[in-house]
């Protein structure tokens, strides 16, 4: 009668979540400052995108006693990041309690071919995509939750667009095609078939999509809003800025009233510098974070 | 009938999906101001630390707290319990206190712990209420103006007081529209 796990309650915690601003933190201070701030949850990593594309080497999972310390320390939500594919670290954060887990591309991946069975787990799952076929095979996998990627640690919002547009203008495609183009659309977007069918009859995806990757001020948290996010997460867009409390408060204001353009000017003012941005053309597609796991 | 759906954070669409399934007008409440004309309110899940503060940030408390007391029904789901009741986590006073309760959050876990179950609703007949509790409050303590009109594990999960409902699980996130429809029962009809 009882049922723990199911998608229902995995989906529904991001259901929670919709309106929201989920933030990175890499230490108990700084998971206080964004639950502060009206953070809905906050994402433990070991260090903040911006950094690990500066500083390279393997990024892992965060050690499991900062992890633990940031749970005690708030009482929103706490997520953590592992590796795409790191079924063992996604086990760790399991029996650590975690309320969510980021399979990301942010992390070095360990594994090239396969991600996690995330319908193994009971803990609930959100996962990157850059568009339709790849949030649906996530899904198909059993991710609850999906985030576009955009392009970590850049402070350039950019790709976050191009991934929130190309996966809304997939839906508007299919929702348009006569159902016996499905299969052959499946195809084409290498994902299931039944979950084509079902995003071609909702018009939408059948989990919750936030956007991330490069939302740095509010006006890109609100921007996101408007194309269809519905919620975002921020990375190194609050710590890496002159002022993370003010930067932090401000985004959030923005997300909720991201259709008044009177309040995300009033909360915009005066915030201090944001941090600073990469231009995408001089990363490089191998320094792309965007393409790992697909 | 034109109810209003707090849409500070959480899920606010799902709740006005039901509304309309069951024929009431619903609209999305951000700022103070938009509670005008309304005949009922819902507070819906999400983050309550979120919600709390995004109300006090445009002046929601005493807005709403003026609605409710011209007697305009106001729901509360989860989150919105947690913003609704009197007393939280056995010291702090509730943002709104309208109802005469005490709460615990998270008290049934962390995400892992988070389930569906059966409850049975006084009002609805023997058909079990398939109940989702996400992260959910719990009622410990309820006054004696506080009618509980549903029990999981012993405990209250639905509650009334006078033109407040609440409730620790979530009736938007499934089909069954009979809490909605209670809810739009309390209502008084106009003359």
């Amino acid at each position: 009668m009882e049922k723990f796990g199911t998608l229902t309650v995995k989906a529904g915690l991001a259901e929670m979540f919709k309106g929201g601003v989920i933030m990175d933190v890499t230490t108990v201070e700084q998971a206080k400052i964004a639950e502060d701030a009206g953070a809905v949850s906050v994402m433990s990593l070991e260090r903040v995108p911006a950094d690990i594309r500066a500083q390279g080497g393997v990024a892992r999972m965060t050690d499991p006693a900062i992890i633990e310390k940031i749970m005690d320390a708030v009482t929103i939500p706490v997520m953590a990041k592992v590796r795409i594919g790191h079924f063992v670290e996604a086990q760790i954060l399991e029996a650590l309690g975690v309320d969510y887990i980021d399979e990301s591309e942010v992390l070095t991946p360990a594994d090239e071919r396969f991600h996690i069975n995330k319908w193994k787990f009971k803990v609930p799952f959100v996962c990157g995509a850059i568009n339709l076929g790849e949030a649906l095979r996530r899904i198909g996998e059993g991710a609850a939750m999906i985030r576009t990627k955009g392009e970590a640690g850049t402070g350039n919002v950019v790709e976050a667009v191009r991934h929130m547009r190309t996966i809304h203008d997939e839906i508007a495609k299919l929702a348009a095609l006569p159902e016996e183009e499905l299969m052959t659309e499946a195809k084409n977007h290498g994902a299931p078939y039944e979950l084509v069918r079902i995003v071609a009859r909702d018009r939408k995806l059948p989990v919750v999509n936030f956007s991330a990757g490069g939302i740095a001020t509010p006006a890109d948290a609100a921007m996101m809003m408007q194309l269809g996010a519905e919620g975002v997460f921020v990375g190194s867009g609050i710590f890496k800025s002159k002022n993370p409390a003010k930067m932090a408060a401000a985004i959030v204001k923005a997300v909720t009233h991201f259709d008044n353009p009177e309040i995300v000017a009033e909360v915009s003012k005066g915030i201090g510098e944001a941090m600073p941005g990469l231009e995408i053309q001089k990363i490089g597609k191998d320094g792309l974070l965007q393409f790992r796991g697909n | 009938m034109k109810i209003g759906v707090l849409a500070l954070q959480g899920d606010f669409r799902e709740h006005i999906r039901i509304l309309k399934k069951l024929g009431a007008e619903a609209v999305e409440v951000r700022l103070p101001a938009e509670l005008k004309g309304l005949d009922g309110l819902i507070i819906p899940g999400g983050e309550s630390t979120t919600i709390n503060k995004m109300m006090r940030a445009y002046g929601f408390p005493e807005e709403v707290k003026k609605f409710a007391r011209k007697g305009s029904p106001v729901f509360g789901t989860c989150a919105g319990l947690i913003v609704l009741a009197g007393k939280i986590d056995d010291h702090k006073s509730g943002q709104l206190n309208l109802i005469d309760v005490d709460v615990k959050r998270n008290a049934y876990g962390r995400q892992v712990d988070s389930r569906e179950a059966d409850v049975t609703l006084d009002f609805a007949g023997t058909k079990p209420y398939r109940a989702v509790f996400i992260r959910a409050p719990q009622i410990r303590k309820a006054g004696a103006g506080v009618k509980s009109l549903a029990r999981y594990e012993g405990k209250t999960v639905l509650a009334r007081q006078k033109n407040i409902l609440i409730c620790s699980f979530h009736p938007e996130l499934t089909e069954d529209t009979r809490i909605h429809q209670y809810f739009l029962d309390m209502i008084p009809k106009k003359a």
